[in-house]
């Protein structure tokens, strides 16, 4: 009688861990800090946040963010689907560096790509003719730049799953090449076109050191409107109004991700091994390799920075990275900071792992009530809401809740590996759960009936298809935290800095050897992240990298 | 000449050659089928005569032309898989005349002949439906509808019944052959169901490990394998060679030479006073025969059948007949 | 019995994960060492460099464990500091400067103390009013305008001197500075402009200079390294908005005299100062750091590490910066009180100027 009652605790208390994470180190301190706008001086006057949206500066800041973002959308998605084209239905050697080197972008700190961004349009950059500098299209080209990836893998994904002989059925018809893709492909692809399009919507609208870098004062969008709001302002009932606009609308994106999302089929996971490419792919192979090399333009323009120096090239500001720069400009050297770098990431792969893994485990149950299904589906959700709220909220809120027993961390090591785990845990998720959804639920029912319990269901059903899944997902976040500056940047840092804190630190110190360095700094993290994406591309998992 | 020729194609993935040198002719108006085991090449033939597959030499060729530079949509056929593969974005409706869309025929033609080919399929009023509803014979009838709607030059079947279940097969079968006739179209099918191809086609090709085996009318084929491997895949219960088979050729043919011959189940026949004797091993009682297992005097373990009204039971010693026509004599040794 | 033996399972398995994260959040936390005031926090901006040597002394002299907070620019600090006041992230705070010391001030962030024994020259610099209770001088800056010389002597175009001749159209299109919206260094040039035109003329000054095409950055880093003609990135402008201690810094390797120099008369003075926070763990500590902070020792580490000047005037200067880095006689003033009073109008008012 009181079995389903246990059974349903059980899952309840399995849930609550992930769930009273999420609640202490994301909802409760981004929850204070909203509240700190409502209640100003201890009162409540919901009135002043309201009127903050009736602001003219307040609307331009909206259009801008709607725009920028929209338009940059669209862009990733025209230039990421042929690229998805070609590097998931297509085979041919060196296919794998081009899939890592897309994803490189993704996780580089926004603070390193946005300097490498400035020095290449600069007007006395490469690509200063253009005269893109301080205008809306560089920041445009940076928001595209740091997205086409999300595009690429999770179109990509979607399409190495796809039936092809639904394509060659109509080509069989007598469907021309083009045409097949317009009535077959493209509205086949389309669920996952717009779960990539809300997501990337959702990180443009959001982003913060490209428009902060790129944009000046001149355009700003919510995101830097929060932070100008909070940080120099201290109004806090124009934040709110905004932290608060911010999450509406990004639940209503998530929600319209997950609905598109939810009309597709399961990722399939035994794709057929790409055709090799033929005459008439190279228009699309030309435009993959252009897609490629404009990604990694900015990053070629690091390289050359670090091996430059008044005195021509050189290796300096490589060995420079043992030393805490010129005229001691760090509190410990670069290459200590790239230490402590990599036990972040290390605990905050960890703790996204541990979470991630049990958020997707449950979102990938499949309950027979609605009212169940819809429940998986809030939790889903939820877990997606750091991808989109602002970091200064987030930086903020840490400081004014989490400052008593027994979340009195504030000062605690292991701030930044939490809140990193927090930025990572969703695209553990998003790695982890479609591939635990596209088991079919009679194989854990076969082995429970044939004895085992639920943690060996787990062993020998789940774990068996889902390890590399988790080992890519590892990665990912291990990737992910090592780029991480945002959320790191508003905790309070101390003794052991990231290497991209040190890196900002360094751009900020005068010097030409300072700056080689930051550029040396940014190469060395650039290489790191690309290596741990190049292990995680090993363990072929299609859904890395995509939502 | 009219049809499909195929000349010397080989079809290569990396270091495997998946189709080797293979002839094959499709007559105009004839249905062949390509039967073989699943590997033995005959799938990427069918995708090679689409042309989804470059071959590595050899030639296709349809109605005396060339089709090497001709792409996959301006061949004129229509290709149909094991599952259809119908839009599942579009209506049973718009599947169908999907093909007659891209050939830019007027709308009113379109509904026109949508309906009466959903009418030849027997899905009479099934427009509006959405593929997901539907079931999966029918769902096959929709493809048949579809890849029939422009009249094809050549309808490739790519083991069109393999995912239905047996009744549903046995009909669609019977009324894939009546359709196919009816509109005299030139197919190829491929399976590796016999029953199916001798359901459907008039021709027959065997495949294995890439290389036709054999081909021919059906009648052909049948009765003269091109050895025991090929008897056995066309559903011969056993193949005898050496003594048993010297003993059963003195009893049935003493003039021939062969020295291996295949017996279908019903070639040996519980028969009083028949020339072979032999012990039932078990007899299990069918609605329209009793199947039996004997241990053969001279000849081995052989499967055999009885009337149903022969009341036989294991250990029981009878004697057995020889049907000579539901024997097929191989060339060389099994 | 098999079915409840899964149901334990599935709890343990609850229970084991409940506490693998109670245990992770519970670890990090170790306050022991700052209640018996052997560590001491001290928040600061992210500009804040100090050699280890130095520390080390420190360390030496009181047995004290100095953990530095980096948090942001100044604003940042500010803020953080007024949105925590009375359980405070640290127990002092350095780098508040005079442009937001009034506000931490009248937020009630900081503890009274006022060092016994301090150099005679830090009273120049001292707040004034009751702000002198609360905030110690530690180091000064002037900001200014600062030219690359090599620049202008290549293309053979005379130096602009003032900031009147900043907006002559023989300058335009080559200067820089960051937006005084996010940007300390930004802010200090807008007070500059505003104490040398008045607080109604400063408009129509920005207007002239926008019209002469300044370039606004987000922040120093962009300005200095990316756009100007001498910085890293060997940007086009040869005017950027930096320090009066930036010269140096352009000394060529094997050279002896710097490629730019700065514009006395633009500078806006930069106080920071250092202070207890109210609500302090370990105030006494604090205290302490701060008597350190105007020892002699500390005061001359300030300009090699931080490239500011010492509020104890009477400690020596690096040889380049005596030569190369002179500090403002004459640095344009606008009080604290009035800067906290009007700085939200007038970043508006900036505002919507530079995005009009």
């Amino acid at each position: 009688m009181g079995g389903r009652w246990i059974d349903r605790l059980g899952t309840a208390a399995v849930a609550a861990v992930p769930l009273l994470v999420l609640i202490a180190f994301f909802l409760y301190p981004v929850g204070g800090m909203v509240a700190r706008g409502f209640w100003p001086g201890g009162s409540f006057h919901p009135g002043g946040v309201w009127d903050v949206l009736e602001r003219s500066r307040v609307h331009r800041v909206l259009w801008f963010t709607v725009w920028t973002a929209g338009l940059a959308t669209a862009l990733a998605v025209v230039l990421g689907v042929p690229v998805a084209f070609v590097l998931h239905r297509l085979s041919f050697p060196g296919q794998g560096l081009l899939r890592t080197l897309i994803v490189v972008p993704f996780v580089m700190p926004t603070v390193v790509a946005g300097v490498a961004f400035r020095e290449l349009i600069a007007a006395s950059g490469p690509l200063g003719g253009l005269h893109l500098d301080g205008t809306p299209t560089a920041i445009v080209a940076a928001l595209v730049f740091f997205n086409v990836s999300v595009v690429v893998r999770t179109v990509g994904s979607f399409w190495e799953g796809l039936d092809r002989r639904t394509e060659e059925a109509a080509a069989a018809l007598g469907a021309s090449p083009l045409r097949v893709f317009g009535t077959i492909t493209l509205p086949a692809l389309l669920p996952s076109i717009a779960s990539a399009a809300s997501v990337v919507f959702l990180f443009c609208s959001t982003s913060f050191g490209i428009v902060l870098t790129l944009g000046g004062l001149r355009y700003a969008n919510v995101e830097t409107e929060i932070y100008q709001l909070t940080t120099q302002e201290l109004d806090l009932q124009g934040a709110a109004a905004l932290s608060v606009l911010q999450i509406v609308v990004i639940t209503g994106l998530l929600v319209l991700s997950h609905r598109a999302r939810r009309g597709s089929p399961a990722l399939s996971r035994q794709a057929r091994p790409g055709r090799r490419p033929r005459w008439r792919d190279t228009a699309v192979i030309a435009w993959s390799f252009l897609v490629v090399a404009m990604l990694m333009t900015p990053l070629a323009t690091l390289v050359e920075e670090s091996l430059r120096s008044p005195d021509g090239w050189t290796l300096a500001n490589y060995r420079a990275l043992q030393t805490t720069g010129s005229d001691d400009a760090l509190l410990v050297t670069a290459s200590s900071a790239l230490r402590n770098s990599f036990v972040i990431a290390v605990q905050a792969a960890g703790i996204a792992l541990v979470l991630g893994v049990i958020v997707s485990y449950l979102v990938s149950r499949r309950p027979r009530t609605g009212a169940a299904r819809r429940l998986t589906g809030l939790f889903d959700g939820v877990f997606m809401l750091p991808l989109g709220v602002s970091a200064v909220t987030l930086g903020f809120g840490f400081l004014i809740t989490l400052d008593r027993p027994p979340l009195d961390l504030r000062t605690s090591e292991l701030l930044i590996p939490i809140a990193q785990a927090m930025v990572a845990l969703p695209l553990v998720v998003r790695t982890v759960a479609p591939v635990l959804t596209s088991i079919d639920p009679r194989q854990r029912e076969a082995a429970a009936s044939l004895g085992a319990g639920p943690l060996r269901v787990l062993a020998v059903v789940d774990l068996p298809h889902a390890w590399r899944a988790v080992l890519a997902s590892i990665g990912f976040a291990f990737a992910v935290s090592l780029g991480e500056f945002g959320a790191t940047s508003f905790l309070a840092r101390d003794d052991s800095p990231t290497l991209p804190v040190v890196i900002y630190d360094l751009i900020g110190h005068p010097g030409a050897a300072n700056f080689g360095m930051a550029m040396a700094g940014s190469v060395v993290l650039a290489a790191a992240t690309g290596a741990a994406m190049l292990m995680v591309d090993r363990f072929r998992v299609a859904s890395v990298g995509a939502f | 000449m009219t049809g499909l020729a195929v000349r010397d194609l080989t079809v290569r993935f990396g270091s495997t050659t998946a189709v080797d040198a293979v002839d094959l002719e499709v007559p105009g108006g004839s249905v062949t089928a390509v039967l073989g085991p699943s590997g033995s090449g005959k799938s990427t033939l069918l995708r090679a005569v689409a042309g989804l597959e470059a071959p590595a030499s050899g030639s296709v060729a349809y109605a005396g032309v060339d089709l090497d530079r001709v792409p996959v949509h301006r061949r004129g056929f229509a290709l149909m898989f094991q599952d259809g593969q119908l839009f599942a974005h579009q209506s049973v409706a718009r599947n169908v005349g999907y093909p007659l869309r891209l050939r830019h025929r007027p709308a009113s033609e379109i509904t026109a002949r949508v309906s009466s080919l959903l009418d030849l399929v027997g899905l009479a009023g099934f427009e509006d439906r959405s593929p997901a509803t539907l079931s999966g014979g029918e769902r096959q009838r929709v493809a048949l509808a579809r890849s029939l709607a422009v009249e094809p030059r050549m309808l490739l079947l790519d083991e069109p019944l393999s995912a239905l279940d047996a009744g549903l097969r046995e009909r669609l079968a019977a009324d894939l052959a009546a359709i196919l006739r009816a509109a005299g179209t030139t197919t190829l099918l491929v399976t590796h169901d016999h029953e199916e191809a001798f359901a459907i086609a008039d021709r027959i090709v065997l495949m294995r490990e890439g290389r036709v085996v054999q081909g021919g009318t059906l009648d052909d084929v049948w009765r003269a394998p091109a050895d025991a491997w090929a008897a056995r895949f066309l559903g011969y219960a056993v193949v005898l060679d050496g003594g048993p088979a010297r003993r059963l050729r003195d009893l049935v043919d003493p003039a021939a030479t062969w020295a291996s011959v295949a017996l279908r189940r019903s070639a040996i026949q519980l028969q009083d006073g028949g020339p072979l004797s032999g012990t039932v091993l078990a007899a299990r009682v069918g609605p329209e025969q009793v199947r039996l297992e004997l241990e053969v005097d001279g000849l081995g373990r052989i499967e055999g059948v009885a009337d149903p009204g022969h009341r036989v039971q294991a250990g029981d010693r009878v004697a057995l007949g020889v049907v000579p026509d539901r024997l097929a004599a191989l060339p060389g040794p099994a | 019995m098999r079915t409840r033996k899964n149901r334990q399972r599935l709890l343990q398995l609850a229970a084991i994960t409940a506490t693998g994260a109670l245990v992770l959040s519970g670890c990090g936390s170790s306050s022991a060492d700052t209640a018996n005031g052997k560590v001491l926090t001290i928040a600061t901006h992210d500009s804040w460099a100090m050699s280890k040597s130095v520390m080390a002394e420190f360390k030496a002299e009181t047995g004290i464990t100095v953990r530095i907070a980096k948090n942001g620019d100044v604003g940042e600090l500010t803020n953080k500091l007024v949105l925590t006041k009375g359980d405070p992230i640290a127990d002092g705070v350095f780098g508040i400067d005079n442009t937001f010391a009034t506000r931490a001030i009248d937020e009630g962030v900081l503890a009274r103390y006022t060092p016994l024994i301090a150099p005679a020259s830090l009273r120049q610099f001292e707040l004034t009013g009751n702000g002198q209770s609360y905030l110690t001088p530690i180091d000064y800056g002037d900001v200014c305008i600062n030219l690359d010389d090599t620049w202008f002597a290549k293309h053979k175009i005379a130096e602009p001197k003032t900031l009147d001749d900043l907006v002559d159209p023989k300058y335009k299109g080559l200067m820089v500075t960051p937006a005084a919206t996010t940007s300390s260094p930004g802010l200090a040039f807008l007070l500059a402009t505003i104490g040398h035109y008045g607080p109604t003329g400063w408009k129509a000054y920005w207007e002239k200079l926008l019209d002469n095409g300044v370039k606004i950055d987000a922040g120093w880093t962009d300005a200095y390294e990316v756009d100007f003609t001498a910085g890293g990135g060997h940007g086009d402008r040869p005017i950027v908005l930096s320090y009066s201690s930036s010269p140096p810094f352009t000394v060529p390797k094997g050279g002896t005299k710097p490629t730019t120099s700065a514009l006395l008369g633009t500078c806006f003075r930069q106080i920071e100062y250092a202070g207890v926070l109210k609500g302090a763990k370990n105030p006494q500590a604090m205290q302490k750091f701060i008597s350190f902070m105007i020892n002699k020792q500390f005061q001359a580490a300030l300009p090699d590490n931080m490239y500011v000047y010492p509020a104890d005037t009477s400690v020596a200067l690096p040889a380049d910066w005596s030569t190369w880095a002179p500090v403002s006689p004459d640095p344009i003033s606008v009080s604290p009180a009035d800067i906290t009073k009007n700085r939200t109008q007038w970043l508006d008012e900036w505002r919507d100027l530079t995005t009009r």
